[in-house]
């Protein structure tokens, strides 16, 4: 019985080797910025990284599990941007309930995950095409929305969700863990959880099984477009405005954070676990950096070596399981 | 007709991991003849073949080609020996011309210029003399199938290959072209050209060939001039082999029919197949490859979109649009192809098991752990399935451990009806009578099962009744008193 429980440890640290080892990374960080700057391990500075790093969470959230699906969505980014400037737009000149602005900034993600979803489920279209398409159309309606300007929203009630706080923690960040707890239940405690699972690892034989391929592929698509609404939303709120060039490059950002986490880019393996890790090795090092006044081109240039070295970690990894 | 040897393979070995697939086979090609390969499915024609032409090494034997020794160890080798092949599956790229197919990785034209022109004179000639109707500017994609086989056969006869290797040339064009491709191949053994001739339709064989070498089980079994033979003599010495005795069938005929099938069509794969399945019987689907033994099962299973046909379980009809509705209707398929069809190689025994019952165990965002692991637990005692914990990555299981985590996954869903495909394939010998042994365990308690295999003595030794398709079509039904594996060629041969 005991030698099994050893097994079991054994087990759990080869499966989730990635995640370690990038945990033990993160922990030389922490006593290694400290050194050279004394803001950064305070609670007020861990709660900042959190709050940097909540909309790219979100929209790994729902990178994760497209990617699982075996997928891919280039369009958050842009959803960010189009949600933003609509919501920021229902208040500012349609004077609308803040409220009820904010549901529809996130019901627009929800509509383009779902146009997404439509389409990739019911073609053959590769989701890169299908999602670079949608990223360039949301991105040019947020422009063709706002004439390429910002579009300010003066309200306390509106900063809350971006900007305020429940006691000290800051409101996006409760958002954020609420909607990963979320995202871990239904991909560890749902049918559909394990019907994304099944789709990515082997689409054909998820159709032998019985499981309705383009119903899964549609509500993981609708599903990503809804976080991105969301984000879009709460950036728009911390920023007190709908800007259209908002949420440039994020889906890379969340890809990055994904891949970092140890997911599989061909789909069917992968954790929001560690895609939280991925978020957060990326958060901790941008903000440190940030800290030691590294310039933003040499940050780039790091996280750039991150992913690399993430992802070769795992290609090892592999590497040893096949022998 | 000269008697000289062309081409010659002594003792020909060659083993996959767990299978032999070839084991000292001989094989004499002579200028100027047609040799037909004759042989099961899994005989080894194929792998004899991809020895041949560079594909597979060969573990022991020789190879020798007029009369001197020659080591084949890629395609180019082969190409350099003359020797051709026309595979089966169709290697042509779709989005170029027929002219640029034939001259694929031998392109007219000077350094890294093409001379396109010139290549689609020279393949407007050869086509022309083998009096072939295609434009050698036409794209492959815009031809039908039949004229994309006759480019391939355009392109092994333009290399002016001394030694020619078809492989079901004929399986998918019409009587007229076979006609051309016939008069082709007289024309090319005139000039002295050797072929080697595969196909399984022994009425091509006295048209067509000279002599006949048939294969078994990957072992040689003899050569035959086609003229002094005769179509019984070629089915026994294909089938002829001693069966082992780990088969265990008790036999138990009910007269309750559980699956009738009506009239079923699905395109031009499957005709008007109409069947019945009764209340612990087993029932073999027997057939060549292609016969449409899996597509009819698959029409059945709510896998196809354009299925027409009755489908009556229990005796009433049932409406089965998607495989969610077949499995309502207590049906299971164990698909042919594990990998492909059936597995999630990336997950561990407990999702494999478990991921046509789900409801079992998740409930209202909870998971019921003990369940989850009682469910698995009980498959792998069942199926005696070998593994070292439920959480093993089914990946790196070996084959027959795999099956029976296939067969396990869909018995959890106690299915009334069983289809199982090839459910032995490329599995040994202790795992498939370990799964015969639970085929038998399974219709003593009632449950019915549909068996399509391609090997014969599994058929005969299980079914209580054999059908036998071809070309889409049930071809005949044999009681199980009746089943010899002349009676199952006798009716799957074209």
């Amino acid at each position: 019985m005991k030698k099994s429980n050893n097994m079991k440890a054994l087990n759990f640290f080869k499966e989730n080797m990635g995640i370690i080892i990038a945990l033990l990374v993160l922990a030389i960080f922490l006593t290694v910025f400290p050194a050279t700057s004394s803001s950064f391990p305070t609670t007020k500075n861990v709660f900042n990284v959190l709050r940097q790093i909540s909309t790219n969470m979100l929209l790994a959230c729902g990178m994760t599990m497209v990617i699982i699906l075996g997928g891919i969505d280039l369009s958050v980014g842009s959803v960010i941007a189009l949600s933003g400037v609509f919501a920021a737009g229902c208040v500012s000149r349609y004077g609308m309930n803040i409220y009820l602005a904010m549901i529809i900034g996130v019901l627009i993600g929800l509509i383009i995950g779902a146009f997404n979803g439509f389409v990739i489920s019911r073609t053959t279209i590769p989701p890169f095409i299908v999602t670079l398409a949608t990223m360039n159309i949301a991105r040019g309606l947020s422009g063709v929305y706002t004439g390429g300007s910002p579009v300010r929203v003066v309200s306390k009630e509106w900063q809350w969700i971006g900007a305020g706080y429940v006691g000290i923690f800051p409101v996006p960040v409760i958002i954020m863990i609420i909607l990963f707890i979320i995202s871990v239940l239904i991909m560890n405690r749902t049918k559909i959880g394990r019907y994304i699972y099944a789709v990515g690892g082997n689409t054909l034989a998820a159709k032998f099984s019985g499981i309705s391929v383009s119903k899964v592929k549609f509500m993981v698509y609708t599903y990503s477009g809804l976080m991105a609404g969301l984000a879009g939303v709460i950036l728009a709120s911390r920023m007190y405005s709908g800007q259209p060039t908002a949420g440039d490059g994020a889906e890379m950002d969340a890809i990055a954070a994904v891949v970092v986490g140890g997911t599989s880019m061909s789909g069917g393996y992968g954790k929001l676990g560690g895609t939280l890790v991925g978020a957060l090795i990326i958060g901790i090092l941008s903000n440190g950096l940030n800290l030691m006044n590294v310039n933003s081109f040499w940050q780039t240039v790091v996280k750039g070596i991150v992913i690399l070295l993430a992802v070769f970690i795992d290609y090892i990894r592999n590497l040893k399981k096949s022998k | 007709m000269a008697d000289n040897i062309l081409l010659r393979m002594k003792n020909i070995s060659k083993s996959f991991p767990g299978v032999k697939a070839l084991d000292k086979v001989n094989f004499e090609l002579k200028a100027g003849e047609v040799h037909a390969l004759l042989g099961e499915n899994g005989a080894g024609k194929s792998t004899l073949i991809k020895v041949l032409g560079g594909i597979y090494s060969l573990d022991e034997g020789e190879i020798e080609i007029e009369g001197k020794k020659v080591s084949i160890e890629s395609v180019h080798d082969a190409s350099k020996n003359n020797i051709a092949i026309i595979h089966q599956e169709l290697v042509l790229v779709p989005y170029m011309s027929v002219a640029e197919n034939i001259y694929l990785g031998r392109e007219s034209g000077k350094g890294f210029s093409v001379n396109i022109s010139k290549m689609e004179k020279d393949a407007g000639k050869i086509l022309d003399d083998l009096g072939m109707d295609i434009d050698s500017r036409e794209l492959v994609m815009n031809l039908p199938i039949a004229k994309q086989q006759m480019v391939e056969i355009t392109k092994a006869v333009s290399v002016n290959a001394k030694i020619l290797v078809m492989d079901e040339p004929t399986s998918s064009i019409s009587d007229r072209e076979v006609e051309n491709l016939f008069k082709i191949m007289r024309d090319l053994t005139k000039k002295g050209v050797g072929i080697i001739y595969i196909s399984h339709k022994m009425s091509e064989l006295e048209e067509i060939c000279d002599r006949v070498s048939v294969m078994r089980d990957g072992e040689y079994v003899g050569t035959k001039v086609v003229k002094e033979t005769d179509k019984d003599e070629l089915i026994s010495m294909m089938v002829g082999r001693t069966l082992t005795n780990y088969y265990v069938r008790d036999f138990m005929p009910t007269k309750d029919v559980v699956l009738k099938v009506e009239n079923l069509k699905d395109g031009d794969k499957v005709k008007n197949v109409s069947f019945e399945l009764r209340k612990g019987e087993i029932i073999g689907f027997a057939g060549l490859v292609g016969a449409g033994r899996s597509e009819a099962m698959q029409a059945i299973f709510g896998l196809s979109k354009d299925v027409v046909g009755d489908i009556y379980i229990e005796g009433k009809k049932v409406g089965i649009k998607n495989p969610k509705d077949a499995i309502k209707n207590g049906l299971a398929l164990v698909p042919e192809s594990r990998k492909e069809q059936g597995l999630y190689l990336l997950q561990d025994i407990k999702y494999n098991t478990t991921i046509e019952v789900l409801d079992e165990f998740i409930k209202n965002l909870n998971v019921n752990s003990k369940k989850e692991t009682e469910i698995t637990q009980k498959y792998i005692d069942m199926m005696a399935t070998k593994t070292p914990s439920q959480e093993q990555v089914i990946g790196n299981l070996s084959g027959g451990n795999q099956q029976k985590v296939m067969i396990g996954r869909w018995l959890a869903t106690n299915p009334k009806i069983l289809i199982l495909d090839e459910p032995t394939r490329g599995i040994d010998v202790g795992a498939k009578s370990e799964i015969y042994k639970i085929m038998n365990e399974l219709v003593k308690n009632g449950v019915s099962i549909i068996m399509i295999s391609s090997e014969l003595p599994e058929i005969i030794n299980m079914s209580d009744r054999v059908y036998v398709m071809a070309a889409g079509m049930i071809r005949g039904c044999i009681d199980h008193k009746e089943i010899s594996q002349e009676s199952i060629m006798a009716l799957a041969a074209i």
